[in-house]
């Protein structure tokens, strides 16, 4: 602990006196014994005594409270300046835009005398690698929250957590490079396997090519969020009163009719914050599907066929060819894909600030 | 109640299935599973398929059993704790698998002209080439974002977890959990609107739009600024509130009370998160690409002209029809994870020093 250094309680109480009143749970409106009080100190001593002097207006005190308010407001200020500046910028963008942006399937913004884009294809391809990862991610996700908090040894928990939040570490350019070199191979001889025996269900109809496919982006993006889901909740799954626990082992309830009947209920907020938190960052990640998704545009049931584009990775690969009312129109999407992460961050932080008890796991 | 008799006839004892049985039934399914799956070539064979269906059968098999010995809700019991832990095995694959092809592939390059060359006059054929230029720009962004967050941050923190009160504190509070989850491209085009486009003509001289690696500095610094408030908040929330009372029992003022108390005692864990958001930032490839530019040069500065840094980089040159390009890109996403995992594990193990932990 720190401790600091005072040269004495005499000056201490002088320098009390001498700033603004502080916050009301600080005692420190005691008298100060006026014999103890060397005269004249610096320029805000006194040599009267009396009551307290009023606060300064422009002292330290309110100079410091000024700033770190200015800088708490910072981050409203950036997330009003993030709509205003892209709303800005997108909107000559779509004033060329010669097609209906909202119904529109394809992306050509830099044809000079007929610019055409629009997002439903590429917000259905965000939806469907989202949709992917969460199904593959969170039951494995929860089994590893349920195996660090209940199921696992203490000491090798700890162990095992630290290389899932080493998973969180990675840069999403590393999976990204991963997926698109390595599991490229199974995923593709995954792909053929599953259209060969169960190529009657319409999402893996497509005979080929397989490979960079919704599939191989979900699978990759299942394990970027996998990290996430996981440590938030186990740490809801930690804070389950011991009281709830044992009162159902004492019932007679096995392990896992304890984990039913007591840690989930009481969890189930803090759970589907955390799949929402997941699916957030699942709708956002950019570098990782733009180097495993095949691109293209069309909206159908198969998610095993070559192709498919999210916003994100559309920005990615197309920023670089792109015109003045192209990097608009990458604007637009942007402005677009910002709406729906807001929406859905602000829905599972919601969810975690009505149980305080989450508010701590939330970081 | 006259007298306590033992009931005779009840058993205390559950039967339960010896320790060895589930052994015998691992074995069985992944005998049954290379037979049925590897030389049966039921839905087509191959080793995948049948580890998947040896886990499936020894499922199957193990609830048999026990629901046989023990009852279905102990059948049940087991079955849900072998998935839990196959679960963990399952998430440790591909996190083994990535750090074995970043070892195995970033060792072709790793040599002394990747670290001291840059891409300068290199073209889509020639060997050799570097990526110091690209390290360079790396550390200059992800520490100038560093300098414009962590006082924001900190102060902000402040603001929270000291003064604030009411519904300004709670909408910040709040806004700073959204905010961690805006994605990075999202960073990328707001600077890119808002920086790039609008500001920088009028800081240059030919009045033209200007790509630098300060614009990417923002974009991280958007990036790790709620995840920075956000960890000090937690830190100063654990400063004990006698310490607090301790200084205004002696007459500090409030302000010199968190400068010098508060903060010093939250100190190691406020490291700990900046230094995780440092090595989460550092790692960002997505703003970088779209507000620095990327160039083969080596350009030092910042503030002028396009910049490269590790994760453009990668992007770069795992997109070049070369066959030296992808050795050059696993080999600097050796080197990025090698200093993102530096930080991370010495945040840890500070974090593990810390005397303020929760639990």
């Amino acid at each position: 602990m720190t401790q600091p250094s005072f040269p004495g309680s005499a000056e201490a109480a002088s320098a009390a006196s001498a700033e603004s009143p502080v916050d009301s749970s600080g005692p420190t409106d005691t008298p100060s014994d006026p014999r103890q009080r060397p005269p004249a100190r610096g320029s805000g001593g006194q040599d009267t005594v009396g009551p307290l002097p009023r606060g300064s207006r422009f002292g330290s005190e309110s100079v410091f409270k000024w700033f770190t308010t200015a800088s708490g407001a910072t981050v409203l200020v950036i997330i009003v300046a993030i709509a205003v500046f892209l709303i800005l910028k997108a909107i000559p963008a779509l004033n060329a835009d010669k097609a209906n942006f909202w119904t529109h399937f394809e992306w050509f913004p830099d044809d000079p005398t007929n610019p055409q884009f629009g997002i439903p294809a590429l917000a259905f391809g965000t939806l469907v690698s989202a949709a992917i990862a969460l199904v593959i991610a969170v039951p494995i996700a929860l089994g590893i929250a349920l195996c660090l908090s209940h199921y696992a040894h203490r000491r090798l928990a700890s162990g095992l957590g630290f290389m899932i939040d080493l998973l969180a570490a990675v840069p999403s350019i590393v999976f990204g490079l991963w997926g698109r070199d390595y599991l490229v191979g199974p995923v593709r001889e995954f792909s053929g396997w599953l259209h060969h025996y169960f190529g009657w269900i319409p999402l893996f109809g497509s005979d080929g090519p397989y490979g960079k496919s919704y599939m191989l982006g979900g699978i990759v993006l299942a394990i970027m969020i996998l990290p996430i889901v996981t440590s938030l909740s186990r740490e809801v799954f930690r804070q389950t009163p011991p009281m709830n626990e044992e009162a159902a082992l004492a019932l007679g309830a096995t392990k896992w009719e304890m984990i039913r009947t007591a840690v989930i209920p009481y969890g189930r907020p803090g759970l589907i914050a955390s799949v929402m938190l997941g699916l957030g960052r699942a709708l956002g990640e950019t570098i990782a599907l733009a180097l495993t998704l095949g691109g293209g545009f069309l909206i159908g049931p198969d998610i095993i066929h070559n192709g498919g584009n999210t916003i994100a990775a559309n920005i990615a690969n197309k920023f670089g060819e792109a015109s003045e009312v192209g990097r608009g129109a990458l604007i637009a999407s942007g402005l677009v894909l910002f709406a729906i992460t807001l929406v859905v961050n602000m829905i599972a932080r919601a969810i975690v600030y009505r149980r305080r008890e989450f508010l701590g796991a939330a970081a | 109640m006259t007298a306590i008799t033992a009931p005779s006839t009840t058993r205390i004892h559950v039967r339960r299935l010896p320790v060895w049985a589930p052994v015998l039934i691992a074995v069985v399914a992944a005998v049954a599973a290379v037979l049925l799956f590897k030389t049966g070539k039921l839905l087509g064979g191959g080793w995948v398929l049948t580890a998947v269906g040896a886990v499936l059968l020894f499922l199957i098999g193990l609830s048999i059993a026990s629901g046989m010995v023990e009852g279905s809700r102990a059948a049940r019991n087991r079955v849900a704790t072998s998935l839990i832990y196959s679960a963990f095995v399952l998430a440790l694959l591909p996190l083994v698998s990535v750090v074995f092809t970043l070892i195995d592939k970033g060792r072709g390059r790793l040599d002394g002209a990747f670290f001291n060359n840059s891409m300068r006059n290199i073209t889509t054929f020639d060997a050799g080439g570097g990526a110091y230029h690209a390290i360079v720009g790396t550390l200059e962004q992800a520490g100038i974002a560093t300098l414009i967050t962590v006082p924001l941050g900190v102060a902000g923190a402040i603001y929270i977890v000291e003064y604030g009160r009411g519904r300004l504190a709670n909408a910040i509070r709040f806004f700073v959990d959204v905010m961690t989850g805006i994605p990075s491209i999202v960073a990328g085009l707001f600077i890119l609107a808002f920086w790039v486009l609008i500001v920088s003509p009028h800081l240059s001289s030919t009045g033209r739009p200007f790509y630098s690696g300060f614009a990417a500095a923002l974009a991280l610094a958007v990036l790790m600024l709620p995840t920075i408030t956000r960890s000090t908040e937690e830190m100063l929330r654990l400063v004990p509130a006698s310490l607090r009372e301790g200084s205004y029992a002696l007459g500090i003022p409030k302000w010199k009370t968190i400068m010098s108390i508060v903060v010093p005692t939250a100190l190691p864990g406020i490291v700990t998160g900046v230094m995780l958001a440092v090595a989460r930032a550092a790692g960002e490839t997505a703003p970088v690409l779209l507000v620095a530019g990327g160039t083969p040069n080596r350009n030092p500065n910042p503030f002028q002209g396009n910049q490269e840094s590790l994760s453009i980089y990668i992007y770069e040159q795992a997109s070049l029809a070369s066959k030296y390009g992808l050795p050059r890109a696993w080999t600097a996403a050796l080197t990025l994870v090698a200093l993102v995992l530096a930080l991370t594990i010495a945040a840890k193990l500070l974090a593990r020093r810390n005397k303020l932990n929760k639990g």
